[in-house]
């Protein structure tokens, strides 16, 4: 019984993955020269040794099925019962290297010389593992509570309003809350609503000070997309279908993604693609809205931090979707000692928590070992603290340097500006 | 066939022929199994363009990052020194270039004899040594498949025979050109089905990277 349950799970599995072969793929596939570079570019492998971990021999099952249906060699292997196949203990021996041992940083896409976007054949892949029912249990709870409550945390609006309640308390002023027809909708992620509640505080603050027309809705608060992460289009199409909804409903031009990395390729890359068609509405991250109001001089500071202060670039903000110098303009803007570390930007190193290796309790081991090469990294320049501006990033740096007692804080940009912030004439 | 110049003629004759026209379909075969796969629309508003970061991709991912260089030299030297030392002697060669030219009709200035056998002098010690190399470097060791060592072999083997055939240590001399050019023959059948495909598909490749990279306004 239980093995006619994995025949159809696995032929579900392998329709997912066929579905994702395209003219990159192939030709992605048809270059490797197994040259074993990405293993230098990934910080899973770098600080484990361990060769398991080579980017290209994670995407085994899917360049089998590859090699198998889509080329003539392949057909002709296939025909004569000589291709090797994929096989449902395959898929469990490879589920941990697909997500445990991977953050989807796209480091190894930079670097592959044949040009090979590993990165996003992962993503790809994952699709065929969460089909055939190999996703780690970590992620498939949270992409339940994110359907379920629009939270992966299980997050609800009432705890939300707790702190909504406390900002306005805190701040004097009134954060917005279903404005219709404001200019810009503003999501949050559950990590930063429970872990660094100063975000809200921050960009109420900020909007207020710029004169940015803006609002939460009560209908779709939550911008992570574990459908993403987990690798289920359907479920991460559902998830960006509420954003959309939450905007048309409250007429707005643009929506923000938070201080949060993934967040933003969901719904700024994937989102149109998920649900087959263009937004009515323009997609941003914070560090972007911000730099765009730095640069038309409606954000007006005063003083700078002196400690010596480093960045860590998200790998969806900075590799992946081109944000690198907004995040060094707004530094330049309120920090007067600020140092980069030597691989930065588009070839940054992972901090080694992305990709929902953080929400995967089996991989925490794997994700304190891949921290260590940032850790290296922070040591070459010795910095007071570290800046970032991804939730998931600052947990992680947070609990990686405290584990390896180094006494390094780190804070978030949104609110290093706003604490910079020229204070209104009361009139 | 048995004499030596039978197995030239042949070799020179029904076999290249052969083995050309399965390189030529084998080959046209995969651009047409990856270009008719094509490419979803996309929907996301972009922030740059697609074709020029494509095809800037192309080109600079010939050069290793200062990061990537730094943490593996010997790869990247490795790989310059015998992938050039393979293009001289297949292009600057005067007599591959009179074949090019009996062939394709096109002919270009090739280098003196003594420089082309030190360069390829050279590109056989570095095959050697990429093969000490895949034998000995964990990653490499662990991600090899046969088909590695057997596209190793047979990319090997028209340089080695070459290099033989021109310092007449194989006699006679036709067959020692005759076992030269079957090598090359070997190589073409098996390069459309194996990874020498990147000789071409690298390039589409790297377009694609530069290209899904560039859309998101990023260099690649």
């Amino acid at each position: 019984m239980s093995q006619e349950l994995n025949k159809v799970s696995l032929e579900r599995g392998l329709e997912a993955l066929r579905a994702e072969i395209d003219a990159p793929v192939a030709a992605f596939f048809s270059s490797c020269v197994r040259c074993g570079l990405c293993a230098t570019a990934c910080p899973f492998y770098v600080e484990t040794g361990d060769p398991k971990y080579t980017p290209i021999r994670k995407l085994e099952p899917l360049r089998l099925v590859w090699e198998a249906e889509y080329t003539l060699w392949g057909r002709i292997k296939s025909a004569l019962g000589l291709a090797q196949k994929v096989t449902d203990a395959m898929l469990e021996e490879w589920e941990p290297l697909l997500y445990d041992s991977c953050s989807m940083c796209a480091r190894c896409s930079m670097v592959c010389p044949v040009g090979n976007d590993l990165q996003y054949m992962i993503r790809k892949t994952r699709e065929g593992m969460v089909a055939s029912g190999h996703a780690p249990e970590g992620l498939i709870g949270a992409a339940a509570r994110a359907i379920r409550t629009g939270s992966p945390m299980g997050l609800q609006w009432k705890t939300l309003d707790v702190q909504i309640k406390h900002v306005e308390g805190s701040s004097g002023l009134t954060v917005p809350v279903d404005q219709v027809g404001a200019d810009y909708l503003v999501l949050l992620s559950s990590m930063e609503i429970i872990n660094f509640p100063e975000y809200l505080e921050a960009i109420t603050k900020i909007f207020d000070h710029a004169g940015v027309s803006w609002t939460l809705s009560t209908d779709c608060f939550e911008a992570t997309n574990a459908g993403i992460q987990i690798g289920s289009k359907d479920i991460a199409a559902e998830l960006v279908e509420r954003v959309v909804a939450a905007a048309a409903k409250l007429k707005v031009k643009n929506v923000i993604s938070p201080e949060c990395g993934h967040a933003y390729t969901a719904i700024r890359w994937e989102g149109p693609n998920l649900i087959g068609r263009s937004y009515p509405f323009r997609v941003f991250h914070i560090i972007e809205v911000l730099d765009e109001l730095r640069a038309s001089g409606r954000l007006k500071t005063e003083g700078k931090e002196t400690d010596r202060l480093s960045l860590h670039d998200p790998c969806n903000l900075a590799r992946k979707s081109g944000c690198i110098q907004e995040q060094r303009n707004l530094m330049g803007l309120v920090a007067e000692n600020f140092v980069d570390l030597k691989e930065h930007g588009r070839y940054q190193w992972c901090c080694g928590a992305g990709g929902g290796v953080s929400s995967n309790e089996r991989a925490e081991p794997l994700k304190l070992a891949a921290f260590k090469r940032k850790k290296a990294q922070i040591e070459e320049v010795a910095p007071e603290r570290m800046v970032t501006m991804c939730a998931t990033c600052r947990t992680q740096l947070e609990e990686g340097l405290e584990e390896f007692n180094m006494d390094i804080p780190v804070v978030g940009l949104t609110e290093m500006i706003a604490d910079h912030l020229v204070e209104k004439d009361p009139a | 066939m048995s004499d030596p110049m039978g197995f030239l003629l042949w070799v020179k004759g029904p076999a290249f022929d052969w083995a050309l026209a399965i390189f030529a379909l084998g080959m046209f075969a995969r651009l047409v199994e990856i270009f008719m796969l094509g490419r979803q629309v996309n929907y996301a508003e972009p922030k740059g363009s697609e074709w020029g970061p494509g095809f800037k991709t192309v080109f600079t991912r010939t050069f290793a990052d200062p990061g990537t260089f730094a943490r593996s030299p010997f790869d990247v030297v490795l790989g310059w020194i015998w992938h050039i030392g393979f293009l001289v002697a297949l292009l600057l060669f005067i007599p591959h270039i009179e074949l090019f030219k009996s062939v394709l009709g096109l002919s270009w200035p090739g280098l003196p004899n003594p420089v082309v056998d030190a360069i390829t002098a050279i590109t056989v010690l570095g095959l050697l040594l990429a093969l000490w190399h895949r034998l000995s470097s964990p990653v490499k060791r662990f991600i090899s498949t046969p088909q590695d060592y057997l596209v190793w072999a047979v990319t090997f083997l028209p340089v080695l025979t070459g290099y033989l055939a021109y310092h007449r240590l194989i006699n006679p001399y036709p067959l020692a050109l005759g076992l030269h050019i079957l090598t090359v023959e070997v190589f073409l059948v098996v390069f459309p089905f194996t990874k020498l495909t990147h000789v071409f598909t690298a390039f589409i490749a790297r377009w694609y990277n530069g290209a899904i990279f560039g859309r998101k306004g990023i260099e690649s």
